[in-house]
């Protein structure tokens, strides 16, 4: 049989295409495990000191801290009142998944950091977490106060003017939409990302309680 | 009764209580504007979504200019996106395009419509007026169904089972 490779030698061909797929395979492993990197597969100083320490305050008055909230896993989304889709549609799930975990589901909290201190007071905040018909721990703060849990959760949130031609006017915020799983230690366990199946978010729920 | 005969008329009560709420459609020339649906909001929240899916059945293109409703200050048009985990919101400047013979959703994680400025909360089970303005078929007064913060889709198959 003729080479129908005229350029180059059948080896050559061969090695070619054996560098190709090994490119592949190695980049591609590469990226499933970037992407799918578990929170527990960092190292365990990351994990430690992901989330901090932070200070911020619930619907009646009362301080809420990574402290007090120790000793009981807990479910932590941040977002904002306003928020026309990405929040309801988050905690609404929470309230549905905790549901479905029958008695286990108090075992965890689940909590809301409103990110937009400009819009959002504590009695508004508590007023909308109720809408979800099970206890949501609803919290804001002082600008500094998030800014610090912000960066304790590496959260990113931006104000965004509504309309682009007035700066000063009214605004949006976009803002990461992932809800992190957090252990009674204060430990980050695992993360839901927003468009994560309802099974998938199940799982890791089942397996923050234990 | 026996029991098929109970289920089956049992179904045909439900049909015919839901038959109404199945007919939540507004037509306007050659655009039906399909079960528009709103989330409930809270005491205090002054912002709220809606949605509705808009088929246009004719052969010229239209789109959706802006809206306007009793309960809200303003009614903007808006789309909203994921990017590598970011809820990013913006409104929609030009309006939302109803391409002829084609059917435009406004659903949660997409195109949807604003309230701004509620002067009332949306209360779960009421209607809310609204008038929708579009380029060829002008203005359509619709009613929002206020669902449950919860849904995250129209909820009208549900309501035959109530």
């Amino acid at each position: 049989m003729p080479d129908t490779e005229p350029t180059a030698p059948r080896g050559l061909v061969s090695l070619r295409a054996f560098l190709r797929i090994a490119v592949f395979l190695v980049g591609g492993m590469g990226l499933i495990a970037w992407l799918g990197k578990s929170p527990l597969d960092r190292p365990a100083s990351v994990a430690a000191s992901f989330g901090g320490t932070f200070d911020l305050t619930a619907p009646n008055g009362s301080t809420v801290s990574d402290k007090t909230l120790a000793g009981k896993p807990y479910a932590i989304f941040f977002g904002f009142t306003r928020c026309p889709d990405v929040c309801p549609t988050n905690l609404a799930r929470m309230a549905r998944l905790r549901q479905k975990l029958g008695a286990d589901g108090m075992k965890f909290a689940i909590v809301f950091v409103s990110v937009d201190p400009g819009h959002d007071t504590r009695e508004g905040i508590g007023k909308y977490v109720e809408l979800f018909n099970t206890p949501i721990i609803g919290l804001t703060g002082t600008p500094e106060q998030l800014a610090r849990i912000q960066k304790g959760f590496g959260v990113y949130v931006k104000r965004v003017p509504l309309d682009a031609a007035k700066p000063e006017g009214d605004y949006t915020i976009d803002h990461t939409a992932a809800t992190y799983l957090m252990t009674a230690d204060g430990k980050l366990q695992s993360i839901i990302a927003h468009e994560e199946a309802d099974e998938m978010a199940l799982a890791k729920l089942k397996r923050l309680i234990g | 009764m026996n029991r098929p005969n109970f289920i089956r008329t049992t179904l045909l009560i439900a049909a015919t209580i839901a038959a109404p709420l199945l007919a939540h459609s507004f037509k306007a020339g050659a655009l039906t504007i399909t079960h528009p649906w709103a989330r409930e909001t809270a005491q205090g929240q002054v912002v709220g979504g809606g949605f509705m899916e808009i088929r246009n059945g004719g052969k010229a293109d239209d789109r959706l200019i802006s809206a306007s409703a009793p309960v809200a200050a303003e009614v903007q048009l808006h789309t909203m996106t994921m990017d590598n985990g970011v809820m990013r919101m913006r409104q929609v400047k030009d309006g939302i395009a109803i391409p002829a013979g084609q059917t435009v959703t406004l659903k949660p994680g997409g195109l949807h419509i604003m309230f701004m400025g509620l002067k009332a909360p949306l209360a779960k089970g009421t209607t809310i007026p609204a008038t929708l303005r579009f380029q060829r078929a002008g203005a359509v007064k619709v009613r929002f169904a206020v669902q449950a913060v919860a849904t995250a889709a129209p909820q009208e198959m549900h309501h035959a089972r109530h």
